[in-house]
């Protein structure tokens, strides 16, 4: 990482300025990317807006239509927002990433391989509930998550209130509610992800309980131990514990060849690997 | 860490597997429903009162009802041909008599002031700027109606409630449902169509949709249904009917090539590719009031333009090679003209003409350039020279009446015309497209299939009402 966090605070009112938020500028850098101080990636249920979040922080036009399914591999786009070159990759929309599908595993992978400073997810107001089953997957991956609240404007045409607040607390991790269509809160994400990528922003994500299981609990912890001795650092063992009970053939071929041991050095500046890098395919 | 340790750590997560049985799968989900329905619970507030009515609801039910569903379908298509087929009548025609009656002769004029040689005029002028100007006055207008209305309705989410009707015959026919969704992108862009075809896993059901993709008329094609609608089955009836019953005839083009769809898949599913079909489940979104003004601009950029830009580099070589063709003379005769009366016998047959084919050929690599190709072969090979000159004959009423002319000097008559549009449904993909189902399917078996199926089909069936159409002496 080229990018150092400020620790002191500024000491006068022109240094405030300069570091206000306020005065911070997004540069849309369409593809233009060649290096970058970030990598963001944008997961989220088919059909929330994640095409649209990723276009009004790009200025790409990757086309966008209302039905699930639309983006069917990664597109990447970047963008410059204060100081700091960000590389943003959307991700195919996934109910889940238990990697039963070609797009669960493409959007898996790069969220747990790819090891992105930040991961947005997009979610659907209206349609909480079974958003939040993709949300809860990606906290137990990272911690470094930022959940956009989008279509908050449906939401209210449905007469449904939600409490970004509420959701904040629970989830563990920033909410940033939006309107990405009307390039409502398209400022307030960025500035989240800038504290989330900086790490001025450290969160506790909420990991799903088990408590109602009690083979279940011993076994996670049993494995989570093991697993702890094998690779220090590890930034998601109870869920590689969990992917382990489950039988999941590709974490066990990671463990194998050794690609989740390189996940517990400190990855940030690894590159990312060539089988993630699928290629882009236009809209 | 050593290989010994790493198989220590599988060994004993299999082992807690079998102690933690079978049902972990269900706990670890219903943990993971319970969390996300206690949070999004908290989180939410509904309104006290129950909704007095559903909006979404109402129209779902409606269009996506067993009895109006594929009818209201039918009448939305048949509404947006209607639009575009008499929105672009008059701007076809300014466009026509500009590019064409205008600039064309002030062109061969400029030609003359600076001494060009015949040939140089007769390749820029006659071959590359009117193919150019052709693809333009021909297309754009269609095209700049069509796309921003086809995107408006994908917008308000209308999409998946085609896929959602269409579920039901895919399934029968042992296809994937998805493969809906692959289809009507294939409405814009088989090779896009092809690439979406990646939403469906199972490979067998997938290589289906790559193949019958084709059978969803694309961007290419639908401005060659539009114009020989209009000017043979429009030209037909009654001047008040005319835009109505042309709109009928592209949107049962469109409805054949769906039918066409469903028969093949069928077809393929029980012969070359046996299976049964996985279900799947489709969500289907809210309707979103589209925005105007951002959906007709980047309609108007990302899809008219870039396809006009596609036919039109397509079309400048094209044009110099159709009118180099048609003036080397090799004994006696243009090139073109001897390729022309060498598929002049197999194209009677199939009730279209030596023109059509080798415009057909010409516009492999991309379908755009169909119409204007076979305009400027009928010109030059029919010996109407007096279109170069611009002498005002040919354009002086508007563009349709203009290539009517064109038209009935080529010979054409209404079998020529239904059996272009049949043929302009079934023939090869364009050479994009191709390369595409090469790429996702890594095949040379499967893409020939792809390529080979549609030809096949195509000859067949023209031939076939050809045949008919002569035994009961119509033609």
């Amino acid at each position: 990482m080229t990018v150092t966090i400020p620790t002191t605070k500024p000491l006068n009112a022109h240094a405030a300025c300069e570091t206000c938020p306020m005065n911070r500028h997004l540069e849309r850098l369409g593809v233009k990317m060649d290096n970058w101080d970030y990598v963001i990636a944008l997961a989220g249920n088919p059909n929330t807006g994640k095409s649209t979040v990723f276009n009004a922080l790009t200025g790409l036009r990757q086309h966008t239509g209302n039905w699930p399914g639309k983006t069917v591999a990664r597109a990447e786009g970047g963008f410059q927002y204060g100081d700091e070159r960000y590389k943003l990759v959307d991700l195919p929309g996934t109910y889940s990433l238990l990697a039963a599908s070609v797009d669960e595993e493409i959007a898996r992978d790069f969220i747990l391989f790819g090891q992105p400073d930040v991961t947005v997810i997009v979610v659907d107001a209206t349609r909480l509930e079974r958003n939040l089953n993709l949300v809860l997957q990606v906290l137990e991956i990272t911690d470094k998550a930022v959940v956009a609240l989008n279509l908050m404007d449906e939401a209210e045409r449905h007469g449904l209130q939600v409490d970004p607040r509420r959701l904040a607390r629970d989830l563990g991790v920033p909410i940033v509610p939006m309107v990405a269509r009307r390039n409502e809160g398209v400022k307030e994400l960025l500035q989240v992800v800038h504290d989330v990528a900086v790490g001025e922003i450290q969160s506790r994500p909420h990991r799903i309980r088990t408590t109602h299981h009690q083979a279940l609990d011993r076994a996670v912890d049993q494995l989570v131990t093991q697993i702890e001795a094998e690779f220090p650092g590890l930034p998601n063992v109870r869920w590689v514990a969990l992917r382990l009970l489950d039988d999941d053939a590709q974490i066990e071929q990671a463990i194998r060849d050794g690609s989740l041991g390189d996940l517990s050095r400190d990855g940030s500046d690894t590159a990312i690997p060539d089988n993630l890098l699928i290629a882009e395919v236009s809209a | 860490m050593s290989a010994d340790t790493t198989a220590k750590l599988l060994d004993s997560a299999s082992a807690l597997r079998q102690e933690v049985g079978e049902n972990f799968h269900d706990a670890l989900a219903e943990a993971l429903y319970t969390d996300a329905a206690q949070i999004a619970d908290r989180a939410v507030t509904r309104p006290d009162q129950r909704r007095r009515f559903d909006l979404d609801r109402t129209i779902d039910h409606l269009v996506t009802s067993r009895m109006f569903g594929f009818p209201i379908m039918i009448a939305l298509l048949t509404l947006v041909f209607w639009l575009t087929i008499q929105g672009a009548n008059v701007p076809s025609a300014l466009l026509a008599s500009l590019l064409l009656d205008t600039v064309h002769p002030a062109l061969l004029d400029l030609g003359d002031m600076l001494h060009f040689p015949w040939w140089l005029s007769g390749v820029l002028f006659d071959g590359a700027y009117l193919a150019a100007a052709w693809v333009v006055s021909v297309m754009l207008p269609p095209m700049a109606i069509f796309f921003p209305l086809f995107t408006l309705l994908e917008d308000f989410g209308y999409l998946p409630r085609v896929a959602f009707n269409l579920d039901r015959l895919f399934s029968k026919a042992g296809a994937h449902g998805k493969q809906a969704l692959s289809m009507t992108m294939g409405f814009g862009c088989n090779a896009a169509g092809v690439v979406a075809t990646r939403v469906i896993d199972s490979p067998r059901e997938r290589l289906i949709a790559i193949i019958t993709n084709n059978f969803a008329i694309c961007n290419g094609r639908w401005p060659t249904l539009i114009m020989v609608s209009t000017i043979f089955i429009g030209g037909a009836v009654p001047a008040a009917l005319a835009g109505f019953v042309s709109a009928l005839a592209v949107v049962g083009i469109a409805v054949l090539g769906v039918l066409i769809t469903f028969a093949s898949s069928w077809f393929l599913s029980r012969t070359m590719l046996k299976g049964e079909a996985s279900v799947f489940s489709l969500e289907l979104p809210p309707y979103r009031p589209p925005r105007i003004w951002q959906t007709i601009y980047t309609s108007m950029i990302d899809r008219t333009l870039i396809v006009l830009w596609r036919a039109v580099t397509m079309a400048v070589p094209a044009g110099i090679v159709i009118w180099t063709s048609s003036n080397v003379i090799i004994g006696g005769e243009s090139i073109a003209e001897q390729m022309v009366t060498f598929l002049d016998g197999f194209g009677w047959l199939i009730g279209l003409n030596g023109v059509i084919l080798v415009a057909y050929i010409v516009a492999i690599p991309a379908n755009e350039i169909v119409i204007p190709t076979v305009l400027m072969l009928t010109v030059l090979t029919a010996g109407l020279s007096d279109v170069g000159e611009g002498a005002g004959v040919m354009f002086e009423l508007d563009s349709n009446n203009a290539i009517r002319e064109i038209l009935h000097v080529g010979g054409w008559t209404t079998l020529t015309a239904i059996n272009l549009l049949l043929f302009s449904l079934l023939h090869n993909p364009c050479s994009t497209t191709i390369l595409t189902i090469y790429n996702e399917t890594k095949s040379l078996k499967w893409t020939a299939v792809a390529t080979l199926m549609p030809v096949v089909m195509g000859i067949g069936i023209t031939l076939i009402t050809a045949t008919i159409a002569r035994t009961f002496g119509w033609v």
